[in-house]
């Protein structure tokens, strides 16, 4: 992979808990917040180096959401954690209401999201949770590609005053962003330049996205790399300026299409640079029990699935 | 005190009136029925300093009846009481149920969507407790809205870590939109059941009586910080003070009309001005 190497496989849950715990040394109003997934999470070594500021809430998320207002109300700036799908769909009109109505700086960080979550199947696996989040107005939704990236923007979030979503997963994944990057909130990325077709990504698609732009660069097409971790606010420039050039792109997401960054895509381009797009994600489906690779697979949400799209974003153009 | 307190009864009532009256829309019986909480909470108990960052701090978790918060915010000087005529209307920072989404003063959290305040006040106290802060936090909830599951994970958790810096109010009205709780769906013998969740319970049978009240809260107050939360059980009737929306939970959402209004107004006359 030009430019990119894969530092060793490393999940993102873990960045997670790693940024959690520096944040906990240097910011004293860190506070965090876990239903009974704390080693899920990684947040055992926040909990064990900061026992007076770690809540452990039980099985009761809807809780721990109104207890994360309310320390925001306090002052603090409070980390939820559990899986995405008890983060989001669970507790949806608590968030809307007691956090994002009421415009409080609580960080909801939701890991094992997606398909990748594996085989504890659909129950767990929500590919709905982008489009819940980005509905909330003024919540800030990120989703987050590999260790590097998921450490640095639990860091950052704390700097940022009002509620974010910071989703992340379970897998063991390729770690190969720049660690010394600092983390801008909305800010998209342009891993690779290219001219013939521009590929969005997001979470554990944008490694994909690097592979499939491998194979396509052997079929003579040369495809312009983004990474998006910022699904909103959304970097409109760099998408803008991407496709103004391409012509034609390609997003890829492991989330519904329905709702996710790819719909975010489409609606810009239709408003401000109408362009041919194609849409690698789920189509409107739950997910099923199997491991990571089977189901990134089976669902299509790999770099094959990529340039397939890529071949058929072209002919559009 | 209470001379204070009596003249402040009914000007709140009457505010309450002619607020959904005026919009023909809101909630004056709950509203009416909190009163005396209200006055007595904010002119006897809270105590609050502008240039302190350790006040104790109220959560009105039954946002429904943000009559009665909105009218005992502006007679506490929160904003002016001509503001008051904004409530429902379009712009107006007196939304149906209270936000602090646009700035209300006085208002810390949005209410409506019923269950959540005990939580948020409980993540308060932690606030404080973390703060080393000696303040106390208050939090109202309806009776009906005891349904909601998520007021008894809060209370699981308030005395599991010993949250002993919040009061919360249980405004025990037996009444909600669809008739009585007994029929709709009932709550039970909440002292038990507050009890076996290992709250300190306290009751008001009259919980419209300006004394009962400060007595519970005074005593509510001197028992915080003792290891258990504390729950007040305070018996109050709906739509108090004007007879014909008492006892009833026919009031529970509807505005009376202009013959209505003014019976209503008659039996609570003018003491500190209109808005």
């Amino acid at each position: 992979m030009e430019n990119y190497i894969n530092h060793g496989d490393k999940d993102t849950r873990s960045g997670f808990g790693e940024g959690l715990t520096e944040l906990g040394r240097s910011n004293e109003n860190i506070v965090a917040l876990c239903a009974d997934l704390t080693g899920s999470l990684k947040m055992n070594e926040f909990a064990k180096e900061n026992p007076e500021r770690f809540f452990q809430t039980g099985i009761a998320e809807a809780n721990m959401i109104g207890l994360a207002a309310g320390l925001a109300t306090g002052g603090k700036i409070p980390y939820t954690g559990t899986f995405a799908n008890f983060s989001t769909g669970r507790v949806y009109d608590q968030i809307r209401q007691s956090i994002a109505y009421s415009n409080k700086n609580v960080k909801i960080c939701a890991s094992h999201a997606g398909i990748t979550l594996g085989e504890d199947g659909a129950t767990h696996q929500i590919l709905e949770d982008i489009g819940l989040m980005k509905m909330l107005p003024g919540m800030t939704v990120i989703n987050t590609c590999d260790f590097n990236q998921t450490k640095s923007a639990t860091i950052e979030i704390s700097n940022y005053d009002g509620p974010v979503y910071l989703r992340f997963g379970r897998p063991k994944v390729a770690n190969f962003t720049d660690v010394s990057k600092k983390f801008e909130i909305g800010k998209g990325l342009k891993l690779k330049v290219g001219s013939d077709v521009t590929i969005v990504a997001t979470g554990h698609l944008v490694w994909e996205a690097l592979k499939a732009s491998e194979n396509l660069s052997e079929k003579g097409i040369n495809s312009e790399i983004i990474n998006i971790h910022t699904i909103k606010p959304l970097d409109e420039e760099i998408i803008l300026e991407s496709v103004s050039k391409t012509g034609c792109l390609v997003s890829a997401e492991e989330h519904n299409i329905y709702g996710g960054l790819g719909e975010s895509i489409s609606r810009l381009l239709a408003t401000k640079m109408p362009t041919p797009q194609e849409f690698v994600g789920t189509k409107d489906t739950f997910g099923e029990s199997g491991t990571p690779k089977q189901l990134m697979d089976k669902y299509g949400l790999n770099s094959s699935s990529i340039c397939e799209s890529v071949i058929n974003v072209l002919k559009r153009k | 005190m209470y001379e204070e307190l009596n003249k402040l009864v009914p000007q709140v009532r009457r505010d309450i009136l002619r607020m959904v009256h005026a919009v023909n829309s809101g909630h004056p019986g709950g509203s009416l029925g909190c009163v005396e909480y209200f006055v007595t909470l904010y002119k006897t108990i809270l105590e609050v300093e502008s240039n302190s960052n350790q006040n104790d701090m109220f959560i009105l978790s039954n946002g429904h009846i943000s009559p009665v918060y909105y009218s005992t915010l502006a007679r506490s000087g929160y904003f002016d009481i001509k503001e008051l005529d904004t409530f429902r209307k379009i712009n107006s920072r007196l939304q149906g149920h209270p936000t602090n989404h646009d700035g209300l003063p006085g208002i810390n959290i949005s209410s409506g969507s019923l269950g959540q305040g005990v939580s948020v006040g409980l993540g308060i106290a932690l606030s404080k407790k973390l703060n080393n802060d000696p303040s106390i936090v208050y939090v109202l909830t309806g009776d009906g809205e005891l349904q909601e599951g998520q007021n008894w994970e809060a209370f699981m958790y308030a005395s599991a870590n010993k949250v002993d810096n919040i009061i919360v109010t249980v405004d025990c009205n037996g009444q909600q939109i669809d008739g009585s709780t007994d029929d709709v769906l009932n709550i039970g013998d909440l002292k038990q059941k507050f009890e076996s969740f290992g709250w300190k319970v306290l009751e008001v049978e009259e919980g419209n009586s300006l004394d009962k009240i400060h007595e519970a809260l005074t005593t509510a107050k001197e028992n915080s910080k003792k290891g258990k939360p504390t729950v007040i059980l305070m018996k109050t009737i709906m739509g108090n003070g004007v007879d014909f929306m008492m006892h009833t939970h026919k009031w529970h959402g509807v505005a009376p009309n202009d013959d209505q209004l003014k019976i209503a107004l008659n039996q609570n006359p003018e003491t500190l001005g209109d808005y």
